[in-house]
């Protein structure tokens, strides 16, 4: 089984994000990196299907500056086999398109039974990637997966995936691209023989000349903004739960007007 | 041609809300570019709901039906999208983020060769051009964007855009489409929906949240506030929640869950991670009611109750009850 993983390096969930002074980004410095969690079980996915099928590799594919080369090598730790790291200046701040556009040149090089993508990168969230992957490869999509089930003769698959207010079960020949959503699996840490055999993997690092293609972009952002600051309301404290759930509820129908 | 196009999305045989906030918003656009405001429906039976739509300011409504799309599929709902969009060449086109959404406007713009300013909270114009406004990093900042390519095409989150009333002639035009099913796609084998009509997260009004005080897996009391609030309201959890497995992680609200704009959301049993305050930190009102006078959720609730959670929620249920009972 032959999988592509495509990875992202995004701050951790935890970061505290900053506009700059001129409104054009965000301010990058002290920020801790971490894998894209939806990334995280996209790894861990491609994992067991080698494991399963005893056979095959996992290779990482990453989009992004220098700093991204620790994310390529965290998922080298967890057990994938391989990684593609496309690092081009031309790519900071690539938007989905021409990321997909990058990502598709490469995966053509390339033979594969599956490609996943993470639904979406919570950093800018835009969530169009693993779709326009396919659409460029020309390849069947299912997005949101929460399950795969391979067939022995590794053709087809039984999907399962989000939808609105429950499940879809579906059936989608290979290859073809699947975005993980959480729910999917617990993906594994890495363990020290895998962080030591992870040194030695090899990482291969391309440019947008390597890959003949040029990137053009097709959104642009004009600038950035903090959200609106909340402010505390009224607290009530050391009440009767009965009266504070009472004054709460009222001040919901005349004050907030909510109810 | 300055003509706007929004995709009104069908959901178990009933025009979804969002359709209505895409009708409004994109009227206004059409208006202010002196253009038309058009309507896409896809599905069986989709233009019996060609006159709701009318009602929010559709001067034209396209239906395209056909066994082919009795249930969604995103090859197929793609092609049928791109070739309206090709013969009615509109320079604006409006889809929902729902899961629907999502699925189904990256493919059709990466066919059409442009991308998706996505999950928009709000649109302007400037110089005739689409201005999105959007959360990123879960709503810890925001960024307007525009489309360099033709046409421009954006999701907008769903309940965010108001609804107004603006009727228009609403012509249906049945346009005669069947999908090159030679192109790569899935099939559907199974559809699961929740028929109790519970209402998703990122579409509720109210939303009755519960994270690590619940304790368990019980989550009866705030399930009960939720029928008394009504159809619009439903049941989120936060991510210890979820992690815990006390629900499902369709449930969670926060940066590595869903993002969520309701009117009112009500958080028991919540301390307030910065990745949950991500989330939800643009609702209209927030409630917090914890027993911690520490916790952060309530620097940015409107109302906080410090109290157990088990003795509050009850009386915050009976307060409901009779109230809305009046």
């Amino acid at each position: 089984m032959k999988s592509l993983v495509c990875l992202k390096q995004v701050p951790d969930t935890e970061t505290q994000i900053k506009v700059n002074a001129q409104g054009t980004g965000i301010v990058t410095d002290g920020i801790k990196y971490v894998i894209n969690p939806y990334d995280e079980f996209s790894v861990e996915e491609a994992l067991r299907l080698k494991e399963k099928f005893k056979a095959g590799d996992v290779t990482i594919v990453c989009i992004g500056p220098e700093r991204s080369t620790e994310a390529i090598r965290t998922a080298l730790a967890m057990g994938a086999d391989k990684g593609i790291h496309i690092c081009d200046d031309a790519l900071n701040q690539a938007d989905p398109y021409v990321s997909a556009s990058a990502l598709a040149a490469v995966a053509s090089q390339l033979t594969y039974d599956v490609i996943f993508c993470g639904h979406r990168a919570i950093d800018d969230d835009f969530g169009e990637t693993g779709a326009m992957l396919a659409e460029f490869l020309n390849l069947p999509q299912v997005t949101l997966v929460t399950k795969v089930d391979v067939a022995q003769d590794k053709k087809t698959a039984i999907v399962e995936r989000d939808v609105e207010g429950g499940k879809e079960i579906v059936e989608v020949t290979l290859p073809c691209v699947l975005t993980s959503q959480k729910g999917l699996n617990e993906p594994r840490y890495a363990s020290l023989p895998g962080i030591m055999k992870a040194k030695k993997k090899p990482i291969e690092k391309k440019t947008l000349a390597d890959l003949g293609i040029a990137a053009e972009p097709k959104l642009e952002t004009r600038s950035y903004s903090m959200p609106k600051e909340r402010q505390a309301g009224k607290k009530f404290e050391n009440m009767e739960p009965a009266d504070a759930a009472k004054q709460v509820v009222q001040a919901l129908r005349s004050e907030a007007k909510v109810i | 041609m300055s003509n706007v196009l929004i995709y009104g999305e069908i959901k178990a045989g009933k025009l979804k809300k969002t359709a209505f906030e895409l009708a409004s918003e994109g009227r206004k656009l059409a208006d202010q570019l002196g253009g038309r405001l058009e309507a896409l429906l896809v599905g069986s039976a989709a233009s019996q709901f060609a006159q709701d739509l009318a009602k929010f300011g559709a001067d034209a409504v396209y239906v395209v039906e056909g066994p082919d799309f009795e249930v969604y599929n995103s090859e197929y709902y793609a092609q049928a999208l791109c070739h309206v969009i090709k013969e009615k060449n509109p320079s604006i086109v409006l889809l929902s983020h729902s899961m629907q959404g999502k699925d189904l406007a990256p493919r059709t713009a990466a066919k059409l060769g442009v991308a998706v300013i996505a999950d928009c909270i709000s649109f302007t114009l400037d110089d005739g051009k689409l201005v999105g406004n959007r959360p990123m990093y879960a709503g810890k900042c925001y960024a307007q964007w525009v489309s360099t390519a033709s046409p421009q095409m954006a999701t907008a989150r769903p309940n965010v855009l108001e609804t107004a009333e603006n009727p228009r002639e609403g012509a249906v035009e049945t346009i005669s489409f069947t999908p090159d099913k030679t192109r790569p796609t899935y099939v559907t084998k199974e559809l699961n929906l929740d028929t109790s009509g519970k209402v998703d997260l990122t579409e509720a009004e109210i939303i009755v949240s519960g994270g690590r005080g619940m304790g368990g897996p019980d989550y009866s009391l705030l399930e009960e506030m939720a029928a008394v609030l009504g159809p619009t309201a439903t049941v989120g959890a936060s991510r210890a929640a979820v992690d815990a497995g006390w629900r499902p992680h369709s449930d969670q609200v926060g940066q590595t869950g869903k993002t969520v704009t309701p009117n009112l959301y009500i958080a028991c049993g919540i301390s307030g991670s910065i990745q949950h305050l991500a989330g939800m930190g643009s609702s209209k009102v927030i409630v917090a009611i914890n027993k911690d006078p520490e916790a952060p959720i309530f620097s940015k609730a409107d109302y906080g109750i410090v109290g157990d959670l088990f003795k509050v929620v009850p009386e915050f249920t009976k307060e409901l009850k009779a109230l809305l009972a009046e």
